[in-house]
Order: C-alpha cells, then sequence, then structure tokens
C-alpha cells in the first residue's frame, strides 16, 4: 500500500542549519497494516509523515502509495488518499465554521456550486452520533466551541469520511485527557478496522505501541532501527522493546514524553 | 438654523453609502473571510471607474458593469497570482498591484487625469428616462444603487453557501484543513480576491456614474474608508452568520456615509479633514480590544496602589 524507497532529505543544505533528516531510507506496508511507532526525540517520526503527505519533496527516491508514484504530487492532492491527524486538535478543523459545515468540506460530494442538502446533513448526522459525544444536536454550531477531545473525535469522522488509503496518526490522542484520549483511540480502532485502513501510527506510549495493530517500528536519528511483527511481537514486552532498541540504536532510548508503564 | 440633515444630503450620504457598501463588501470578503489585508483597493476603484467610464462613453452604458467588474477580477488575480504562486507577501503583493494600477488606470483613461461622461447614455441616465414622475427624478438614484446593491450582496451571501464559499471561509480559518480536503488555498484564495476585486469595479463604475466626473485620484484612501464601514458593520454584528454580517457590513457603510453627511451639514468638521476622520475611525476601532486590555491592567493597579497607601 505504501512503498518509500531510498528517500534521503537535507533541509538547509549548505547553510549552518544544515540537517540530514533521512539517509536511504525505505518503508514497505502491506494493504491493512496498522503500524505503531515509537522513537526518540527528533528521530523524524513526524518528518515521515510529512514526507508521506508532501508537505516536502525528498531530495532522493521515492514514494508510492496504492501503486502510484506520489513522490511529486502536491499535498493536498495527495490528501485525497491520506488522511492525517496531528497532536494538536486544533489543525483539522475550522475553528469559526459550523459542525456541519466542517463535514460538508471534507465530504467534499458535488460540484464547486452545489450546497449542502437535506440528505447530506442526514448523513452527517448519523455519522455524528456514532461518537456518542451528542455533537448530533449541534450541528450548527461553530467548531471552537468544541473541547480538544472534541475537536479530535470530529478530525477523525472528516480524514475518514471518504475513507483514505492510507491513515496518519500523529500522536493524535498525546493533547488529550486521558478518559477522552481512550475515548478517540478506540474510536480510531473502529474506523480503523471498518474501513480496512492502512494505518500508521506515531505514539510516546510503549504498551500502546505492542497493543495496537501488527506491526511496530523504532526510529532513531532518521532511520528505522527495529521492525517487528507477527509472533515475535506478540511476544514482546516493553522492557524486550527497550533491549531491542538499544541493540538497533546503541543507545537507550531517549524520549523526554515517553511512558515506559506495561 | 438649519435642519441637521436635510432631504437632499440624506439621499446623497445613501446613494455613495450603497456604493461604498459594495466596497466595503469586497474588504469583508478579503480582510474578515480570507485574513488577507488586500491593499489594492484604491487602485482597483479607480480601475473600475476608468473602464466603467470608457464604457460608457463608447456608447455601451450596460456593458460598463460587467466590464468594470471583469477588470477588478483581473486586478484581484495579478495580486493573488503574486502572493499564492510567487511568494509575495500579501500586504506587498497589494501595494504592488496598487502602484501599477495607476499607470494602467491613466492608460485607460486615455492618459489623461480626469473623465467626464457628462451627456452620456448611463445606466442611471437610462433609468432617469423611465418615468417622468416628479419623485422618480430624485430618487431614481438611490433605487438603482440599491438594486444593484442588492443583488450583489445576494449573490455573495448565496455564493458562500456553496462548496466553493465553504472551502474560500475555511482557506481564512485553517489552510491546513482545506489542504487536507484535497482543496488548492492558491486556488480559493484566488477565487476569493477576483470576487472582492470585482465588487470594487463595480463601486468605481457606479461612483463614476453618479458623479459623471471623477479624476484619476478617485480612490485614495477608499482602502480606509472601506475599512472603517467594515469594522463597524463588524461591530454591529459581531461573530454571526455570513448574510448577517453582509448586512452589518451595509449598515456600517451607510451609517459611516451618515455621519460624514451630518458632519458636511453642520460644518462642524471641513470637508478636507474626511481622510483624517476615516483614518481616525480606522485606528480607534482597531486599537480599542488592546486599549481596554490596558485600560483594566492600569485601573487595577491602580487600585492595589490606593489599597496599599491605606
Amino acid at each position: 500500500m505504501l512503498n518509500i524507497s531510498h528517500i534521503s532529505k537535507t533541509f538547509n543544505p549548505g547553510t549552518v542549519n544544515e540537517k540530514r533528516v533521512f539517509t536511504d531510507l525505505s518503508l514497505h506496508l502491506d494493504p491493512g497494516d496498522f503500524v505503531t511507532i515509537i522513537g526518540s526525540n527528533g528521530a523524524g517520526k513526524s518528518t515521515l509523515f510529512n514526507a508521506i503527505a508532501g508537505d516536502f519533496i525528498p531530495d532522493s527516491g521515492s514514494i508510492e502509495v496504492n501503486g502510484r508514484d506520489v513522490t511529486f504530487t502536491p499535498s493536498y492532492q495527495r490528501a485525497k488518499h491520506i488522511g492525517r491527524l496531528f497532536q494538536d486538535p486544533m489543525r483539522g478543523t475550522a475553528p469559526h465554521m459550523t459542525i456541519e459545515e466542517n463535514l460538508a468540506m471534507a465530504a467534499g460530494s458535488g460540484g464547486w456550486f452545489s450546497h449542502m442538502s437535506r440528505s447530506d446533513r442526514e448523513r452527517f448526522r448519523e455519522k455524528l452520533s456514532q461518537l456518542n459525544m451528542g455533537l448530533e444536536d449541534r450541528m450548527r454550531q461553530p467548531v471552537g466551541l468544541l473541547s480538544g477531545g472534541q475537536r479530535q473525535a470530529l478530525s477523525l469522522l472528516m480524514s475518514t469520511m471518504n475513507p483514505p488509503w492510507l491513515l496518519l496518526l500523529d500522536e493524535h490522542t498525546a493533547a488529550l485527557d486521558p478518559a477522552t484520549a481512550e475515548k478517540v483511540l478506540e474510536l480510531t480502532q473502529k474506523v480503523v478496522a471498518e474501513g480496512k485502513i492502512t494505518t500508521l501510527m506515531v505514539t510516546h506510549n510503549m504498551r500502546q505501541a505492542l497493543d495496537l495493530g501488527n506491526r511496530t517500528l523504532m526510529m532513531d536519528n532518521g532511520g528505522i532501527v527495529l521492525d517487528v511483527k507477527g509472533e515475535q511481537r506478540g511476544k514482546m514486552t516493553v522492557n524486550d522493546l527497550l533491549t531491542q532498541f538499544k541493540v538497533g540504536a546503541g543507545k537507550n532510548l531517549d524520549n523526554d514524553r515517553l511512558l515506559l508503564s506495561e | 438654523m438649519s435642519a441637521i440633515l436635510s432631504i437632499t444630503s440624506l439621499r446623497t450620504a445613501l446613494e455613495v453609502g450603497a456604493i461604498y457598501s459594495l466596497v466595503a463588501i469586497a474588504l469583508f470578503i478579503s480582510f474578515s473571510i480570507l485574513n488577507i489585508a488586500d491593499l489594492s483597493t484604491d487602485g482597483c476603484y479607480t480601475l473600475g471607474f476608468a473602464v466603467g467610464a470608457s464604457m460608457t462613453l463608447a456608447g455601451h452604458p450596460f456593458l460598463a458593469l460587467p466590464a468594470a467588474m471583469a477588470a477588478g477580477a483581473c486586478s484581484g488575480f495579478v495580486s493573488a497570482f503574486l502572493q499564492t504562486r510567487l511568494g509575495v507577501e500579501s500586504i506587498l503583493a497589494g501595494i504592488i498591484v496598487n502602484t501599477g494600477l495607476y499607470t494602467v488606470n491613466l492608460a485607460v483613461m486615455g492618459w489623461s487625469a480626469n473623465l467626464s461622461i457628462f451627456g452620456s447614455e448611463s445606466i442611471l441616465t437610462i433609468a432617469k428616462g423611465l418615468s417622468g414622475a416628479a419623485w422618480w427624478q430624485k430618487w431614481h438614484e438611490l433605487v438603482v444603487l440599491g438594486l444593484i446593491l442588492m443583488a450583489a450582496a445576494l449573490v455573495v451571501a448565496l455564493f458562500f453557501r456553496t462548496r466553493l464559499g465553504l472551502s474560500i471561509r475555511a482557506t481564512g480559518d485553517n489552510p491546513d484543513m482545506v489542504r487536507s480536503s484535497s482543496i488548492n488555498p492558491a486556488f480559493t484564495i484566488t477565487v476569493g480576491l477576483c470576487l472582492a476585486n470585482s465588487l470594487t469595479g463595480l463601486a468605481g463604475c457606479l461612483i463614476g456614474m453618479l458623479n459623471k466626473s471623477c479624476d484619476i485620484n478617485l480612490g485614495t484612501g477608499m482602502v480606509t474608508i472601506a475599512l472603517a464601514s467594515l469594522i463597524i458593520g463588524e461591530g454591529i454584528m459581531g461573530r454571526r452568520s455570513v448574510p448577517l454580517r453582509i448586512l452589518g457590513v451595509i449598515m456600517g457603510a451607510c451609517f459611516y456615509r451618515l455621519v460624514i453627511a451630518v458632519a458636511i451639514n453642520t460644518s462642524v468638521v471641513p470637508t478636507e479633514c474626511f481622510k483624517l476622520i476615516s483614518a481616525l475611525i480606522v485606528a480607534v476601532a482597531c486599537a480599542t480590544p488592546q486599549g481596554k486590555k490596558v485600560l483594566s491592567l492600569q485601573l487595577r493597579k491602580l487600585t492595589l496602589r490606593k489599597k496599599g497607601g491605606a
């Protein structure tokens, strides 16, 4: 589904701020994969997502999504097939527009001059009621009035309304309180399972990294230092993961937000 | 002592207010909706007049309106192109276009600094000829301008309910979200600025028909006047639905003109001072939120100091 082959990228080449983020990075994802990513500070997790989403174009190498070469495709065109959620719940929605207007934007159906129809509203209402947050009765309220968790749940709904080929979750529950985070995560699993969406999820929760999905990657210094799946992954504990990381990266995992608890 | 406002001054104020409303709606689109300070308004307004007057002189009174709008849209396209495709800072793009338009406007006006359409047939003279009734002879201009304004406001209000309109609103609110909806913000900014400037062009064309003669400096300060109307209008309506906000902007523009008319009539403020007055209105309105903060902080400090002293 996703095929990143040999990408390299250096930001600000030839200046004092030169930063080499990727050197010959490759990654292959099968359709339906749910991959969790964990890594040290500045390992390049978000930058990897930026590369996949098209925020920058790698200096060399190529990126394929569902068999299509998207290396030079602008980000807004990739967004048709790549859904994305950020840590900041504010990034996915337009605060001064109503819930239904936000959903209409995400649905993207109809021509440029089409209006929101009654059947559109019915569809949005039904989708919103699945969130169990009572948002279906607040469809004409501006999104800015919602809490962070509600906004993130809405963002999730919006980015999966037309099921994408690939879903990128960049610590999308990290800014939420534990109860809300759990709820959003539950929703995420449900949506991903229903749509059989290939998913990449960055997390700083080691337990979550092993429990969710079918494959775990650990990143360090712009490279993938550990890639476990299947039986080997099923038997792993958080401690195994840390040990393995040290073997792969040659140093201890250094992430000041990491949750190590079992 | 004369009345504060004679009927004639009131009528003129509303006529000009209707035209200024169009410019204020244009700024509502660029400034409030798209969150872009488009400073090409002055030049674009004059461009609308130049194109409209030239078309009227050439004997196309009806075609003058769409031509002026198209000219305005072109000007909007150029400033949008500069900022979305060439990475020019939006304020700078507006200033560049504004400066360039001065020469363009002179060229459209046949390299003369003023243009008069006295004696030519315009939509206003055609409307005047529809009826000989005394009231119509006096009020036809306001009726025609009011109808054009209503039509424009209605089209804009309906437009912002379409998918394209929603996308333009979202662009000013959260461009990231627009991009993730597979829409290119560069496109929505371009459409928005073309629409806004076509209204500015239309307004310039109409003021030419109303005044029958204008010069190259017609637009000077227009952006500030329209901003004043916009700020008054947003103050009246606050953050409500788009149609209500457009209504607020129209009320703001008319209110502004009425204040000016009263000022002229009562000779409180000499005519030469209007630009300064409108600049002051904008400055005060823009500074009000910050001023309130500073004031309340100072008041708190003062009361604390008093308590401490006692």
